[in-house]
């Protein structure tokens, strides 16, 4: 084709240039567009295959807490609630552990160390959700059982108030473990995102707060994170995002139970974990819609922490280009 | 003034000292879930796994059906998606640099990237399941292809954006169109990163369960028809950790331990790949 174009008169092969020039062009714009409309169609999909339970059961469906396939009633309070637990507990753990290992690689670690640390950091975000499902309930969840649970309910299931959180027969899975392991494997993102942001904070800054005499931490806590503090928060939230719709390992350790308790050690479910396990055993038209009503809403929830994400992160990349 | 001084010399260790044991903690999971893979893993790889079908349970099998399955899936997920995630990311790189359309594209590509991969199950089976009114492995590649797109979009464009300009102006001045430039030139500057963004969408790929459930689902036996279920190792893994059986699980943790090594190596291979062009250049 190439040979064919310079073989031909200088006139026809700038023709045929030109031509190829929109081709090509026209041809990346529609898939760009195609991109776009992925998105469109997964969202046109899911109302249109939401419809029918959101008709029947009208607002109570995110009121309700019933899920019953046999008299055909759903609620999808159980799941949200245990989606937006579980998360929140995850962000609580995750947290402060990916702001020290953030700290860690950008400011304390040799410069040998920090690129195998960032690495390993981020293998922890490349193994399988799977596989944290097989291990969480294969080898965490009986330890945690025999050894922690017990301890923990006989010393703080007591207490009042938080007391209640802590109940209950050590079964090793339930909400709190999904949610540890949701912390785990968030970890990595938000902590690559914050050693990213971490980095662009101007030298003269940082060299200017050691020069009063600062702390490592004065000028982690009092220069790096004012200066970073879009972007960080972009980073939890893009955390966040992922805890939501975690799904294979959380559907082993959760316990899949339809209720709503107060104890963290009890069985309970996620949008997503609900998903995974009904969603081919669905039969009829109001069962298999209730699923997918509930999975609009976890599209809805992440989509919306998502585009703050990216919103907070695009507001700290703009400041630096001013500053800079 | 001293007491002052010592507090602040005291949070500082302190908080350093918090610092290094949250890498610890951070690094503790990693090996302690490689040392559960192979201690329970190693010992139940051996030949079968890669000659004999998934077994019912209590009789002896491998698990080939599921390797091949996957391996047709993946390949199929990032031929379908590879390119058009390329196309789009040359879009927004060359083409779209004053458009409205592509900060719009760049957003929801964000999104559909970090979008949980079991709405794409979802999205695939409302698609294509429900519309040939079975599961199948074409259903089981595009599930998998959406989520190779965003992934090769991203690091696609990023790479596209590293090439300077002077170098698309010298080809352009020696009167080249611009479909030539892009793929004589610019695409040529960033193969490494091209590259290394593919590796890391099969990586991301080999190990995804959730948008397989309800549409590939699984196949006890030999089949490399596209058009009925398909087996496939995360499905497998799933499927057999979850039952009762010791046999089963035992192919499980063997499963586990392949998958998860072979995801591991292509990773590292990925960032060697992108940090030898990095330091030739």
């Amino acid at each position: 084709m190439d040979r064919q174009v310079s073989s031909s008169p200088a006139a026809t092969g700038l023709h045929r240039g030109a031509h190829l020039d929109s081709l090509f062009r026209g041809a990346t714009r529609v898939f760009a567009a195609l991109v776009f409309a992925i998105v469109i169609g997964i969202l046109i999909s899911l109302i249109i295959g939401a419809y029918p339970a959101f008709q029947k059961f009208g607002f109570g469906f995110f009121t309700s807490t019933e899920w019953n396939p046999v008299t055909e009633q759903f609620g999808a309070l159980v799941a949200i609630f245990g989606t937006l637990v579980t998360s929140t507990i995850a962000l609580i753990i995750a947290v402060p552990v990916s702001f020290g290992i953030a700290m860690f690689t950008t400011q304390l670690a040799p410069v040998w160390l920090k690129r195998p640390i960032a690495t390993a950091v981020e293998l922890l975000a490349a193994i399988p959700s799977i596989i944290y499902g097989i291990w969480g309930l294969f080898v965490f969840a009986p330890l945690f059982a025999d050894h922690v649970q017990p301890w923990v309910t006989d010393h703080l299931g007591n207490w009042p108030l938080v007391g209640a959180l802590f109940q209950g027969p050590p079964m090793g899975i339930g909400m709190f473990t999904a949610s540890l392991i949701l912390a785990i494997m968030i970890i990595p993102f938000i902590a690559a995102v914050m050693r990213d942001v971490f980095e662009v904070v101007p030298a003269s800054l940082t060299e200017s707060a050691y020069a009063l005499g600062s702390t490592t931490w004065e000028v982690v806590w009092n220069i790096i994170l004012p200066y970073t503090k879009a972007g960080v928060v972009g980073g939890i939230m893009l955390g966040l995002g992922r805890a939501l719709g975690e799904t294979m390992a959380v559907t082993f350790v959760i316990g899949n139970a339809h209720n709503i308790s107060a104890s963290l050690f009890m069985p309970g479910n996620t949008i997503a974990s609900t998903l995974a396990n009904e969603f081919t055993e669905a039969t009829g038209t109001i069962y298999p819609s209730s699923l997918i009503a509930i999975g609009l809403i976890l599209f809805l929830i992440t989509f919306v922490v998502l585009a703050l994400a990216k919103l907070l992160l695009m507001r700290l990349t703009a400041r630096e280009g001013t500053r800079s | 003034m001293v007491n002052l001084y010592r507090r602040r010399v005291f949070i500082n260790y302190f908080n350093l000292t918090v610092s290094v044991l949250t890498t610890l903690f951070g690094l503790f999971w990693l090996v302690w879930l490689l040392w559960t893979l192979l201690a329970n893993g190693l010992q139940w790889i051996h030949w079968d796994l890669f000659t004999k079908t998934t077994p019912p349970p209590g009789s002896d099998g491998g698990l080939i059906n599921a390797i091949v399955g996957s391996g047709i899936m993946t390949v199929l997920g990032v031929a379908i998606g590879a390119p058009v995630g390329v196309m789009a990311a040359t879009y927004l790189s060359e083409f779209g640099r004053a458009s409205k359309l592509a900060p719009v594209v760049r957003f929801v590509n964000d999104i559909l990237l970090s979008a949980p991969s079991i709405i794409i199950g979802v999205f695939v089976f409302e698609l294509i399941v429900v519309n040939m009114g079975h599961f199948s492995g074409w259903a089981g590649a595009v599930a998998l292809a959406l989520i190779v797109i965003p992934v090769v979009v991203r690091t696609t464009e990023d790479m596209l954006r590293l090439v300077p300009d002077t170098l698309r102006e010298a080809a352009a001045a020696l009167g080249a169109p611009q479909w030539k430039v892009i793929v004589h030139v610019v695409y040529r500057a960033a193969r490494a990163g091209i590259l290394t963004g593919v590796m890391l969408a099969i990586a991301r790929i080999s190990g995804e369960t959730a948008p397989l459930l309800f549409t590939a689902l699984n196949n006890q036996f030999w089949s490399t028809d596209m058009n009925q279920p398909m087996a496939n190792l995360p499905y497998v893994i799933f499927q057999f950790a979850m039952s009762p059986y010791d046999d089963w699980h035992h192919l499980a943790w063997a499963g586990a331990l392949l998958i998860t090594f072979s995801i591991l190596l292509l990773n590292i291979l990925a960032r060697v790949v992108l940090r030898e062009r990095k330091t030739s250049r």
